[in-house]
This record gives structure tokens, C-alpha cells and sequence, in this order.
């Protein structure tokens, strides 16, 4: 069983990484439809044997082990392993299975697109790059992963390399995540300087030693183990976006709507929250650092989602939203309650995927318009969509029952309970965000599929419901996002779920805190409990007046946000310009950065080291090297000479008498 | 030593020199469109003698002679990379050589004798068969080089090298007169014993000890030794620039091994600070004359200059490790200098010569797969990673570290930086420059283009055996330190 279980292992990423080969490098022999059977096989494979993975983890078969040492360097070894626990189980198996759904819907979505194949070959690649990050079990393999669902995300934000905003918005990631990825190998570095090692199990055992040892750093006196939570935590805000290197993320709407779905919502930009839930049992040691993602994740949740009140884009509104959720998931972790941020990610990893996928559907059926402004009463051609978006909306809105409304309302009674410094701050933000989200979900909805149709006749007209391969992954995704959040509360949120895999010290627990104010009850008497409890609680209310206030603005009274607007006219254009982020950087932070590039350019390198330095010494040895090839006269005499001064050259050298 | 006479050990130099002498008879019987056989002879007196000293291989020296001779595995290894290289020598020129006239029984004759010559330096446990063994090399060199009789620059050429030639033979002789004097013995294990009882500081002894570096320098072709090399190396036809360009380096190798490590060890620390300023001269001198030059040959030829500076580094170090990386580099050169002489050959046609810098230009879209196995012998040579001339440059300097010789690795690797400009000019010229008009289209026989592919290629080819192959080296060289205190 064990060998049996190494080789699924090792099968799960590499089918992904063969079949993304196949259909990228042989992609015109084997045509679109060999493209993507075989990364749909592949990735089926892959979500298949996760799940056997899955159930042989929950019965308590582990494995950490290496299989492969690249490099021994300095006495470290760098190494490719696997840790599987419940921990990477649980990710392997939510990754696979969106990525699924999602290879589906793409063979409707890009019908038509002549880069089918290279967009099958990437997300499979991306698939396998995601499946190494979660399984590994050592920081460079970890950082391996990173960079590359970075470089596919890339790729695929430019995926229509012909668009100028799309090369545009590419570009915008990459640089964005260069500088978390700074912050996380300068973390990664600092591990391997102060444990000597790269693996996680060698460091989490050797860190309770090491947390009071501390470092001078810009002048404060801190540990090191702060120092490395937060330099990882930098690569956590590029990755999951968060305030303040949050900018890419709306831009990266420029890519394809699938990419969005698997990339930019379920599993990437989670990955961030994925690994400070592995760290854990760094992150516990430092308050300080558990407190500064705790702000930072609050302030994400909260003003990112105001910005989604005011946009029309649909995939942008999404997007905000996403960038509002991975706020509470930090949060979660910020809080200790890892396991309820994750609880979280896995809802919303379905239920996200959903809302994007409902989204690309409306864009499909409106011949790619994204504009909200021109949809409206969609709901009749488009049932099936219609249903979904429903449902991703109740559960993204925590309607309680959905799975969403178990997950948030565990984050925001954890953070209710911690007693770091900024709880009270994040539980403010979190609560209002429930507002907030709750009207931007229900003006998307009001808007899109509500209300008089705003489109064209012509458009109208042709208005149908997109094919089954759009609507399965749909229907397949709305499931989950109903149930898993009722079948999953009880073991993840107070069942020990994740066992050994997260560490949380007893004066952090606030899950277990939590625990003691749900009912002492078990299965549908704990969910009823739960419900009742939730339902007794502000965000509950205050999702029912956000879906108010929606409606009225929405449906029954149109003019009011544009009276709303002219009104508020300040608080609207901040809203806008997503609060000047873009613009301070672009105007500061790039300019500043490209004037003192220009200075080295021209200063520096141009004239010094190439002015003076290369050419110079170039110049210097070529005049050199044209006089001295006239000794070689080819007067043979002159060569005995030259060899005779050589002979006395040495010997009076030598010669001691 | 009783007086029956064991010829075992030298089973591969009188196989090669029978073979010799009867080539030489064979051609006298043949005809004109024939000479194949004789051609044939040649590769196969080779390949045999190759395997020969292959059979012959072992760790332990055997001695016969009266101890003149040694077969031991420095010997051995040596002996096989000179049958092979010239074999690939031979399969290079012929195409060359038959267009020009030169294709006749002697020039391979020649080449057999100068074979024998190298043979009999790597096996030298004797002043005088060392002696004899480089002046059959030398007189065999000299011939070839004027063998093209009505190539005024080839007899320049060969005049050049004959007459400094002898006068490094004669210094040479005159250094080892003077170790006999002082020590009363020719044989090399009894020279070192007479000279570790000797003061270092013996005027006399470093006398001698200068005669006989300055006639290895001459040899070598090192700074201030070394006029002769791009006289040599240009006016000779290039079949010739390209056997001496590549065996004699490792025979000259041998000897340098045999003389300064196995018999004058003791005067290390005399002898390495002249090999410093030897070898610090030829790194700089070769590398900045190259850059002035036009002609590829002559390019080459300060190439070597600077390259047997680079060798010289891993022998001033001192130590086994710096010996064998010294052997290491020497085998890598000859293997690099064997593809890039063969490069001119192949681009070479009847009355023309490839031979000119403005020869390659555009090389790249007159033929795309000679440029690739250029580039690789270029990038090689200028040691830059992955091929396997960096490895042989990391290793001698890694040796010369190991002794705190810092200063000298950083003067070898600010050289080799400098030198690395004319490797990549060739590489700028076949890439980047337009073809002069009316070139022809390359034509090479196609053994001649299998063989140039295998050698440009196996300077990436061979990285993952380069710690079996350095670590042949450096049996090879031990061998020497331990054989010689029987």
C-alpha cells in the first residue's frame, strides 16, 4: 500500500505536467480536440486519485518524505518531496476538482479562440504547478510552486497578447508579485539562515527554540521569527492580493473568464492563505506578525469590497469580491483560527469558481459584453445561469445554510473572540463587510438578470443559454457550494479536522472558544443550532439591509444611485479611483523608481562602466595589444635574442651566489 | 636488472614504428590512386597503438631497459590520447593535403615517426631517452612543416623552427650535462635522490635547472620561448598547424611531468616561481597579441601561447590535485585545438585557404551546423560554462588557489576575460556578419563532418564523466610521484 500510495503521489502533478506538454508542444498534430481530451483525462486522473488520497489521509495514512535530491549545498539539501496530510489532501482535492470544472467549461467558453491548445496546455500546467506548491514539504519546492502559478498567471492574463490592456495588466502582476516574491525568498533565506534547513518538519520542531532569538532589523529589535512571518507574509499579500499590493488583481480580469475562475479566485491568489495556514506553526510564535495580517487582511476585506459597489464591469465586481474574501481568510489566519480560514477558501474556492463561471456565461450569451449597465433581465433566456448565480450569491452572502454563511460567520465570531491587538478594528470591518457585500452581490444580481433589458434589440435577440459543457461545470460547482459547508462544520470548525496539520498555541484558540458557544450537539441539531445562533447575529441583519437597499436602488427605485452618486460625488470618486493605489504607484512609485533607473543608466552604466570601464579598457588594450605584436618582427634572430634575454632573465633572477 | 631484456612495456612504440617503416616500404609499391593503403595503414597502425597502450594499462610502473623506460599510466594515458588525436588528425587532413600535393606516403610516414618520438618522451625514465624521444618528434615537425617545398612561407616557416629549434635542443642538453656533472647519473629516479641531498640554493643546480625550463618552455611554446609558434603555426600547411597544434602539447606535457615532478620535485620551490613568471607572461602576452590578429591560424597560435600558460598554472602548484588539473587541461586543449585546426581544413577548398578571420564572416547562413560546432569549440576555448574548457580552467585554478596563489588566479581569470574577446569575435563573425560575396558552398567528405561533429560536440558531451576523467589524471600523475621512489 505504502509504494502504491508514493507512486499516486508522484502521479497527481506529473499527469497535469505531461498532458500540458502534449497539448502544448504537439498541439497542432493533435489538434483541439486531442488538446483537450487529454488535459481534461489528465486532470480527471489527477482529481481522482486526490480523492483517494483524500480518504487514505482521513484514515490516517500520512507520508513526508523526499523523493528526489536536486543539490546539496552548504550541508543543505535541496530537495522534492511531499508532505501529504490533511492539510495538502484537503487543497489537492478542491484544486483538481475546480481545475476539472473548470478544463470543461473552457472547451465551450473558448470555442472559438485560435489559441485553444495553448490555453488548455497552460492550465494544465498550472494545475501541476498548484498541486507541487501544496504538496510539498520544503520551502524551495514551496517557492518552486509559487513562482510558477505566477509565471502561468501571467501568461494567462496575456492570453490575448493582442490587446494592449491585456499586456498592460500582465505586466502590472508580474511586477506586483516581484515584490512580494522579494519579501518571500528573503523570508525563505532567513529560514535557511537561522534553522540550517529548508524542510518544514526540521524547522516547525526547531522554532519554539528559536523564537527568542532576536535581530536588529531597520532599527527595531525584533525575533526572528517575526522578522520571517512577516517577510512571508509579503509574499502572501502579492499572491492573494492584498491591501496594499492588491492593484493586480482586477487588472488580471483582462485574461479569459475560466482563468479568472481557477486562477484569480478558487486556487492561486488562496495559495498566499494556503501557506500562512502551513506556517502556522511559525506564525503562532509571533503576535505580532498574527496581528499584522490580521490588519492588513481586515482593511482588505473591507475597503475592497466598497470599491465593488461602484463598479459595472461584471467580472470586475467578482473580482472585488474576491479580493473582499481573501481579506476574511487572512483574517482567519491573522485570528489563529487557521482552520476556519481554510473552511473558508474551500467554500469559496466553489462557490467563487461558480460566480465567475456564471459570470463568463452572461458575457458568452452577450457576445462579450461585460458592461452591467447593458444586461438586465436575463433570467428568462438564461435559467440555468440564473439558478447558479443564485446560489453562488446566497452562498457568498452567507445566507445562512449555504456554505458560505458557515465559514464567514465562524472567521467573524473568531475574530470577535481574539484578543490580539486590531481584533476589535477586524471585527468592525468584517461585520460592515457583510453589508457591503451583501448589496454589491444583489446589485450584480438585480442588475444582470433583474429588471428591464438594457441590450440592443439585435443582441437581444440572440440571447440564448450557453452549452452543456458551460452549464455542467455549473450545476456541478453550485452543489458544493450549497452543502459543503453543512457537511464540513462540524469536523473542520470543531472536529480537529486538520489534526496535526495546523498548530495553534491554547491562548490563540478561539476556535475552541467558539466552540463553547455553539450548542453541545452533533448533526443536524449542531447546523439548526448554528443557523439559529447566526441568524441572532448583526451579520445576518445586516445582510438582509444590504439586499434591501439593493433591491430598492436596483429594482424599485433606478434613478436613486445616480442622484446617490452626484450626491456623495467625493465619496464616489475615491470609490472610483480605488482609492489613488494605481495612481500613487504609477506616478511615485514607478516614475520615482524609473528616474533613479535612468540616472544609473546614463551616469552609471553609460558612462562609467561603459564609457570608461568596458570601452575604456578595451581601448587601452587594443592600442596595447597593436604595439606589442611588432615584437614579432619575424626576423629569426630576434626571436634567439628574445629567448637569449629569457634564458638571463631567469638565471639573474635566480641565480644567488 | 639481469640481462635478459623485457620489450613488453614497449610493445605500442615498436608496433607503431615497425608499422612505420613498413608503410614507408608499402608506398614505394604502389601507385598513385592507391595511396589509400597507405592512408589506411596509417589510421590502422594508430588504432591499434591506441589499444595497445590500452592492453598495457596498469597502475603500477613496469621498468625495462635498464630502467631507461617506464611503462606506467601518465605513459599509458598519454600514449592513448596521442594515437587517437592523430588519428583524428590524419582523418581531418586528408582532404586538405591531397588537394595541395602533400598526400604521400612520407607526410604520413612523418607523422608515424613523430608519433613514435612523443611515444618515447612519455615513457622516458632517462635524460637521453627523453632527448631522443623530442629530437625524433622535432626532426619528424620540422619536415612536415616544410613538406609543402614550393610554399615560400612554409620554408620560412620550417627554417624558423629548425634553427631555434636547435637552439633550444642545445640549451636543453646543456642543462641536463649539468645535472650529470653534479650528479653523476642520466636516470631520472637517481637525479632526484643526488638532488633531495643537495641545497636548494645550489648555484650550480638552478644553472642547469634553468637550461633545461628554458628548452621545456621552448617546447611548450611559453613566453618569452615562444616566437616561433605563429611563425610556425601560420607559415605551415595547416594539416601540419594542426598536428603540432595538439600532441606535442601533451608529449611536451610528459616531459615537463618526467623532469620537473619526477626528477627535480625537491627544487620545487625554485623552479615555481620561474614557471610563474613564464606563465604569467604567456597568459597575458597570448591573449593580448591575439586580439591584434587577422589571421584565424596565427589567432590560434597566441591562443596556445596563453593556453600553455593556463597548464602551467596547475604544475607551479605543487600538488597532485594541481598536476592532474594541469594534465586535464592539456588533454581538453589538444581535444579543442584538434576541432578548431579541423574547422579551417574543412572550410578549406583546393587553392584556398580558410584561414583569414574575414573567412568565416557569415558562416552562420553559408552553412548553420559548421557555425554551431564553431561556436561550441570558440565558447569552449574561451572557458566559458557549460562546456567543458570552463571545467578545465575552474580546476587549475582551484589548484593554484589551494596553494594561496589568489593574486595569480585573479591575473589568470582577468586574462582570460580579455582573451575571451577574440573567441567571441569569431563567434560575432559567423553570426552577425554578412558573407563576402561570392563564397562557395562548404563540401567536406562526410567521415571528415562525422568526426568534426563528435569532436565540437563532445566538448558539452562529456560533462557528466568529467570527474571519472579527471580522476584518471590524477592516477596518472601519482603514478609518476610514487614510481619514481623505487
Amino acid at each position: 500500500m505504502f509504494e502504491n500510495m508514493q507512486l499516486i503521489y508522484v502521479a497527481i502533478p506529473l499527469s497535469c505536467l505531461v498532458a500540458s506538454i502534449i497539448a502544448g508542444v504537439f498541439g497542432k498534430k493533435i489538434g483541439r480536440a486531442g488538446a483537450h481530451t487529454i488535459t481534461i483525462s489528465a486532470v480527471a486522473l489527477s482529481f481522482v486519485l486526490s480523492l483517494v488520497v483524500y480518504f487514505d489521509v482521513l484514515a490516517g495514512n500520512k507520508f513526508n518524505g523526499s523523493l528526489y535530491t536536486w543539490a546539496i549545498s552548504g550541508g543543505v539539501p535541496f530537495e522534492i518531496g511531499f508532505l501529504i496530510d490533511e492539510l495538502s489532501a484537503t487543497m489537492m482535492a478542491v484544486v483538481t476538482f475546480v481545475s476539472l470544472m473548470v478544463h470543461i467549461y473552457t472547451v465551450g467558453y473558448m470555442h472559438d479562440d485560435p489559441g485553444y491548445q495553448r490555453f488548455f496546455s497552460y492550465i494544465a500546467l498550472f494545475t501541476f504547478a498548484m498541486l507541487m506548491l501544496v504538496m510539498s514539504n520544503n520551502f524551495l519546492q514551496l517557492f518552486f510552486g509559487w513562482e510558477a502559478v505566477g509565471l502561468v498567471s501571467y501568461l494567462l492574463i496575456g492570453f490575448w497578447f493582442q490587446r494592449e490592456s491585456a499586456i498592460a495588466a500582465n505586466l502590472k502582476a508580474f511586477l506586483v508579485n516581484r515584490v512580494g516574491d522579494l519579501g518571500f525568498l528573503l523570508g525563505i533565506a532567513a529560514i535557511a539562515f537561522l534553522f540550517g534547513s529548508l524542510d518544514y518538519s526540521a524547522v516547525f520542531s526547531a522554532a519554539p527554540q528559536a523564537a527568542a532569538v532576536t535581530v536588529p532589523f531597520l532599527g527595531v529589535e525584533t525575533t526572528w521569527i517575526t522578522l520571517i512571518c512577516l517577510l512571508l507574509f509579503v509574499g502572501a499579500m502579492g499572491k492573494s492580493a492584498q491591501v496594499p499590493l492588491h492593484v493586480w488583481l482586477p487588472d488580471s480580469m483582462e485574461g479569459p473568464t475560466p482563468i479568472s475562475a481557477l486562477i484569480h479566485a478558487a486556487t492561486m491568489v488562496t495559495a498566499g492563505i494556503f501557506m500562512i495556514a502551513r506556517m502556522s506553526p511559525l506564525y503562532e510564535l509571533s503576535e505580532t506578525a498574527l496581528s499584522v495580517v490580521m490588519v492588513i487582511g481586515a482593511i482588505t476585506a473591507f475597503f475592497m469590497a466598497l470599491i465593488g459597489l461602484v463598479q459595472n464591469d461584471i467580472k470586475r465586481v467578482v473580482a472585488y469580491s474576491t479580493l473582499s474574501q481573501l481579506g476574511y481568510m487572512t483574517v482567519a489566519m491573522g485570528a489563529s483560527a487557521y482552520a476556519a480560514g481554510m473552511f473558508h477558501l474551500v467554500t469559496h474556492a466553489f462557490f467563487k469558481a461558480l460566480l465567475f463561471l456564471a459570470a463568463g456565461s452572461v458575457i458568452i450569451a452577450m457576445h462579450h459584453e461585460q458592461d452591467m449597465r447593458a444586461m438586465g433581465g436575463l433570467r428568462k433566456p438564461l435559467p440555468i445561469t440564473y439558478l447558479t448565480a443564485v446560489i453562488g450569491t446566497l452562498a457568498l452572502v452567507g445566507f445562512p445554510g449555504f456554505s458560505g454563511f458557515f465559514s464567514k460567520d465562524a472567521i467573524i465570531e473568531a475574530v470577535h473572540l481574539s484578543k490580539l491587538p486590531g481584533s476589535g478594528f477586524a471585527y468592525i470591518a468584517l461585520t460592515a463587510g457583510v453589508f457591503v457585500t451583501s448589496f454589491y452581490s444583489f446589485r450584480l444580481l438585480f442588475l444582470t438578470f433583474h429588471g428591464r433589458p438594457r441590450m440592443d434589440q439585435e443582441v437581444r435577440r440572440h440571447v440564448k443559454e450557453s452549452p452543456w459543457v458551460v452549464t455542467v461545470p455549473l450545476v456541478l460547482l453550485a452543489i458544493p457550494s450549497v452543502v459543503i459547508g453543512a457537511w464540513y462544520v462540524e469536523p473542520m470548525l470543531f472536529g480537529g479536522f486538520f489534526g496535526e496539520s495546523l498548530k495553534v498555541l491554547p491562548e490563540h484558540d478561539t476556535l475552541a472558544q467558539l466552540a463553547h458557544e455553539v450548542p453541545d450537539a452533533t448533526g443536524v441539531e449542531l447546523l439548526l443550532g448554528i443557523m439559529l445562533h447566526g441568524m441572532l447575529a448583526p451579520p445576518f441583519w445586516l445582510f438582509l439591509v444590504g439586499a434591501i437597499a439593493a433591491w430598492v436602488m436596483y429594482i424599485d427605485k433606478p434613478e436613486l444611485p445616480g442622484k446617490l452618486a452626484v450626491k456623495f460625488s467625493a465619496i464616489y470618486r475615491t470609490l472610483m479611483n480605488k482609492y489613488g493605489f494605481d495612481e500613487f504607484y504609477e506616478r511615485v512609485i514607478a516614475r520615482g523608481i524609473r528616474s533613479i533607473g535612468h540616472v544609473f543608466w546614463q551616469i552609471g552604466d553609460a558612462k562609467v562602466i561603459d564609457g570608461w570601464m568596458v570601452n575604456g579598457t578595451a581601448r587601452v588594450v587594443g592600442w596595447f595589444s597593436g604595439i606589442i605584436r611588432h615584437i614579432q618582427t619575424g626576423y629569426v634572430y630576434h626571436y634567439a635574442f628574445a629567448m637569449i634575454i629569457g634564458l638571463f632573465l631567469l638565471m639573474t633572477l635566480f641565480l644567488k651566489f | 636488472m639481469n640481462g635478459t631484456l623485457n620489450v613488453t612495456p614497449a610493445i605500442p612504440e615498436l608496433f607503431v614504428f615497425t608499422m612505420a617503416c613498413l608503410i614507408l616500404v608499402v608506398d614505394l609499391y604502389i601507385r598513385k590512386e592507391q595511396r589509400v593503403i597507405s592512408y589506411g595503414l596509417t589510421l590502422l597502425t594508430l588504432g591499434v597503438g591506441a589499444l595497445l597502450s590500452l592492453s598495457s594499462f596498469s597502475a603500477e610502473p613496469v621498468f625495462t631497459f635498464n630502467n631507461m623506460f617506464v611503462d606506467d599510466a601518465l605513459s599509458d594515458v598519454v600514449k592513448i590520447a596521442i594515437c587517437l588525436i592523430t588519428l583524428v588528425v590524419f582523418v581531418y587532413s586528408r582532404d586538405y593535403i591531397e588537394a595541395r600535393g602533400l598526400y604521400k606516403g612520407e607526410y604520413f610516414v612523418l607523422g608515424l615517426f613523430a608519433v613514435v618520438g612523443m611515444m618515447v618522451m612519455a615513457s622516458a625514465n632517462h635524460f637521453l631517452v627523453l632527448y631522443l624521444g623530442l629530437e625524433l618528434l622535432s626532426l619528424s615537425l620540422y619536415s612536415m612543416v616544410a613538406f609543402q617545398r614550393d610554399s615560400a612561407l612554409a620554408t620560412e616557416a620550417a627554417m624558423k623552427y629548425f634553427v631555434l629549434g636547435a637552439l633550444a635542443s642545445g640549451m636543453m642538453l646543456y642543462g641536463m650535462s649539468i645535472l650529470y656533472g653534479l650528479t653523476g647519473s642520466l636516470d631520472i629516479p637517481t637525479v632526484r635522490q643526488a638532488v633531495g641531498g643537495m641545497s636548494a640554493d645550489d648555484v650550480v643546480l638552478i644553472f642547469g635547472l634553468v637550461f633545461v625550463l628554458v628548452g621545456l618552455a621552448f617546447k611548450l611554446g611559453v613566453v618569452p620561448f615562444h616566437m616561433w609558434v605563429p611563425d610556425v603555426y601560420h607559415g605551415a600547411p595547416t594539416s601540419t598547424t594542426l598536428f603540432i597544434g595538439t600532441t606535442p602539447k601533451i608529449a611536451g606535457f610528459a616531459i615537463v611531468i618526467r623532469l620537473l615532478i619526477g626528477g627535480l620535485e625537491d627544487l620545487h620551490g625554485t623552479w615555481r616561481d620561474m614557471v610563474i613568471i613564464l606563465a604569467v607572461l604567456s597568459i597575458g602576452t597570448g591573449n593580448l597579441i591575439a586580439i591584434a590578429q587577422t589571421n584565424l591560424k596565427r589567432m590560434l597560435a597566441y591562443s596556445a601561447i596563453s593556453h600553455m600558460g593556463f597548464m602551467l598554472l596547475g604544475i607551479l602548484a605543487g600538488t597532485p590535485t594541481g598536476y592532474s588539473a594541469a594534465f586535464f587541461y592539456i588533454l581538453v586543449y589538444a581535444f579543442m585545438s584538434l576541432g578548431a585546426f579541423g574547422m579551417i581544413l574543412l572550410l578549406s577548398r583546393e587553392g584556398f585557404e580558410a584561414d583569414e578571420l574575414d573567412d568565416l564572416k557569415g558562416l552562420n547562413q553559408r552553412n548553420s551546423w559548421y557555425a554551431a560546432l564553431m561556436l561550441l569549440l570558440m565558447i569552449s576555448m574561451a572557458g566559458i560554462p557549460p562546456a567543458v574548457g570552463f571545467f578545465a580552467k575552474l580546476s587549475v585554478i582551484q589548484a593554484i588557489i589551494d596553494v594561496n596563489l589568489v593574486w595569480l588566479a585573479v591575473i589568470a581569470v582577468l586574462f582570460a576575460v580579455v582573451g575571451a574577446f577574440y573567441y567571441l569575435r569569431v563567434i560575432k563573425l559567423m553570426y552577425f556578419d554578412p558573407p563576402d560575396e561570392g563564397v562557395q558552398a562548404i563540401e567536406a567528405a562526410t567521415d571528415l563532418k562525422v568526426v568534426m561533429g563528435v569532436n565540437a560536440w563532445a566538448v558539452l558531451l562529456v560533462l557528466p564523466w568529467i570527474g571519472p576523467i579527471q580522476q584518471l589524471c590524477l592516477t596518472a600523475v601519482a603514478s609518476v610521484m610514487n614510481g619514481f621512489v623505487s
